[in-house]
């Protein structure tokens, strides 16, 4: 019992900002947006590869919050594509079989290129259908 | 011996014995001069030559306004760089530790970005005052290797310490095995070069003062 | 999988779709640290990745390492990679056992000379030979023969990486890391103790995409692991920055989550993942459990003087040198001044007052 208490003071304690890094990444978000209305290119972001305090990646992700879309693919395990409250601002989140998480990105797009229909799946699909009607 | 055995070397064995040299120096040296006393003065007194004494170490800290206008450059940088040495020394939080576990007191730090500017002050002042010695042509002739020398030991903890925290050169564990030996390394001068005005300026202060106190001069 | 087939044909015939691929690139993108724009590259360099034999070889350790890497075995991407190595040797793991695995050992040696990954748990004896054998063979000998054809030999923790705590003082086995045997092969140091398992998957999977050993530091590290400290990286960095310190382990620094320099963290002289990558998928870390890191891939990390002393603090009875150094210094000094004024009075006594006629002596 005691360990939960102690737990919980921690997340108290450390809800204010640590590393100070949510502020740049949101800015790092504004010039892709930018950047992807000027010519259409595409930014990624790996959460993984920056210091961010436990609740720090809590607070980013509240500050993006959630938009139009929601989406669950199965492909290895399942994925969580979510378009934020900005339009263009997607979080992918990887989970493996056991649900873990081993991935956790900001995608900065249109349309993540995971939700897109690939074309080798596409042409295996086409397959699978002509042998079916055959 | 690897990285790791020589920074034990260095915060065992080496502290202990830089701390043995350090403080058996600095004792042996003062008590020389103490015990070597003074003939009394038989003259009476004609004011405090405690009162004078204490005076003196406060007043001769600042300079007079001819001396400050011709020397500015050395109260100046002097200044600096002696504030700058003790404020990295006594408010940085890993020596304000090491005070700690020798001491058992402990007091707040700064924070490390103050003492990071701090340094790099101080290792400028440090570096103003050495081209001041060597271009200005008294200061070079009235110089000698022991000045160069104390120098040296001076600025190396600052340089090693301003490396170690920033990861220059060395792999971490190495930069903080040099730091500390680099302190070492002016402890174990201290007692046996001019650094040693570190103490006996307030002994030669106090005298002079209190000659001129017990004489009712104000010095 | 037949050795032939490439990642992308066996992924595919496991029913792994293009989008499973494209996911799997951007899992392992992210596990190497590298950036998401990598991701098509690696993409079409494991499509046609081919699997490797690898030989893995323990020899004094603890299976920790091994443990590390099996439990976090993700049935997805991460076992891909394994799955996308030949693991021809590992005699904790294989099923085959006595002179059965020796001669599975020796096969995959003469089929694969001079392309096979060499990967290295514990280290090696060299007090006594016979302090650690596997099937009869010293652990020197199969250090030695299974490097020879070795493409690359990676050391699997800090017992093969450093020597590890089986050379901790006073060393009895006269235990040695691989790199002090092996000198003539590209050597890649994978050290924690256990190394974090995303680590050595992301060695392998940087061998399956680029087919070279990783860019590596002086200690022979991969730069992508080990290029940061764990104080650079670490989330309570700030506080240390700010002079805030947990004192004692129930302290109110240490419930505010305050730096644990004080409490003898390594985090300034110890380079790893833990703060990034960090423990059990991601969960924590040391640091984050509100522990000192002890520094446990950084060599000797078993002898730095105590994992709760901080670094920068003497190891030695400073204050009874002091008092001794004082004590000391006050009697020699009172010694040395008695023998000055005796040395001064014996002057005064001494002392002849010059007249006019000793002046004229000379003359």
């Amino acid at each position: 019992m005691s360990c939960m208490t102690d737990t919980a003071v921690l997340k108290v304690e450390a809800t204010a900002s640590l590393t100070h890094n949510v502020q740049p990444l949101l800015h790092e978000i504004r010039h892709a947006l930018v950047k992807l209305l000027d010519d259409g290119s595409y930014t990624a972001i790996d959460l993984r590869s920056l210091p961010l305090a436990p609740v720090e990646e809590e607070q980013l992700l509240d500050k993006l919050g959630q938009g139009e879309v929601y989406a669950r693919l199965h492909a290895l395990g399942p994925t969580e594509i979510v378009e934020t409250r900005f339009p263009g601002v997607w979080v992918v989140v990887h989970f493996n079989n056991d649900n873990e998480v081993i991935g956790r990105f900001i995608e900065i797009c249109d349309t993540p290129a995971l939700l897109r229909s690939q074309q080798d799946d596409i042409r295996q699909g086409l397959e699978q259908l002509q042998s079916q009607l055959a | 011996m690897s990285e790791t055995e020589f920074l034990l070397w260095v915060r065992g064995p080496a502290f202990q014995v830089a701390t043995i040299i350090f403080l058996l120096g600095v004792v042996v040296r003062i008590l020389e001069i103490l015990v070597l006393g003074r003939k009394p003065d038989l003259a009476e007194a004609r004011g405090s030559a405690v009162a004078g004494g204490l005076r003196a170490i406060i007043s001769r800290s600042f300079a007079e306004r001819a001396t400050l206008q011709r020397t500015a450059f050395t109260e100046v940088t002097g200044w600096i760089f002696h504030i700058g040495i003790f404020v990295i020394l006594l408010l940085f939080a890993p020596h304000i530790l090491l005070f700690e576990e020798v001491f058992g007191v402990s007091w707040p730090a700064l924070p490390t970005t103050v003492i990071d500017a701090t340094t790099i002050v101080t290792i400028i002042a440090l570096l103003a005052v050495l081209i001041h010695r060597i271009a200005n042509p008294v200061m070079r002739f009235l110089s000698r290797f022991q000045d160069y020398l104390v120098w040296l030991v001076t600025i190396l903890p600052l340089v090693t310490g301003y490396m170690a925290f920033h990861r220059i050169g060395l792999t971490p564990t190495m930069l903080i095995a040099v730091h500390i030996l680099s302190v070492e390394l002016l402890m174990v001068t201290f007692p046996f070069t001019k650094l040693m005005h570190a103490f006996t300026l307030f002994m030669s202060r106090y005298y002079d003062g209190a000659i001129a106190g017990y004489k009712g001069v104000n010095s | 999988m037949s050795k032939d087939e490439t990642l992308g044909e066996a992924l595919r015939r496991q029913g792994v779709t293009r989008r499973g691929f494209l996911k799997f690139c951007a899992a392992t993108a992210s596990m190497m640290a590298l950036p998401p724009s990598m991701v098509p590259a690696i993409a079409a360099a494991l499509e046609k990745a081919r699997r490797p034999s690898v030989i893995w070889l323990s020899f004094q350790e603890c299976t920790g390492c091994i443990e590390s890497l099996t439990r976090s075995h993700s049935p997805t991407v991460e076992g891909l990679i394994f799955d996308a190595i030949s693991l021809d040797y590992q005699h904790a793991l294989q099923a085959a056992a006595g002179s059965a695995a020796e001669a599975a050992r020796e096969t995959a040696m003469e089929e694969n000379y001079g392309k096979y990954i060499l990967i290295v748990d514990g280290s090696i004896p060299l007090a006594n030979p016979g302090y650690s054998t596997i099937a009869g063979i010293s652990n020197l000998a199969m250090l030695e023969e299974t490097a020879k054809g070795a493409a690359a030999v990676v050391s699997m923790g800090s017992c093969a990486a450093f020597g590890g705590i089986p050379k901790a003082k006073p060393n009895p086995t006269g235990a040695v890391s691989v790199g002090d045997i092996i000198k003539d092969k590209p050597i890649i140091n994978v050290p924690g103790c256990p190394p974090i398992p995303v680590v050595i998957t992301g060695v392998l999977a940087h061998f399956l995409i680029f087919g070279t050993i990783p860019e590596l530091d002086a200690l022979g590290r991969p730069m992508a692991y080990y290029g940061q400290s764990i104080h650079d990286r670490c989330y309570r960095r700030p506080f240390y920055d700010k002079g805030k310190f947990a004192n004692t382990f129930d302290d109110e620094g240490a419930k505010k989550g305050w730096c644990l320099y004080k409490l003898g963290c390594k985090g300034p002289t110890t380079y790893n993942a833990c703060a990034t990558t960090k423990w059990n998928d991601g969960t924590s870390f040391p640091i984050e459990a509100g522990h000192p890191c002890l520094g446990c891939s950084e060599p000797d990390f078993w002898d730095g003087g105590g994992f709760y002393k901080a670094i920068s603090t003497p190891t030695e009875d400073i204050p009874k040198a002091a008092i001794y150094a004082v004590g000391a210094g006050a009697a020699a000094g009172l010694a040395l001044g008695a023998l000055n004024r005796a040395k001064r009075d014996k002057a005064v006594a001494e002392h002849v007052k010059t007249t006019i006629d000793d002046l004229e002596k000379g003359d």
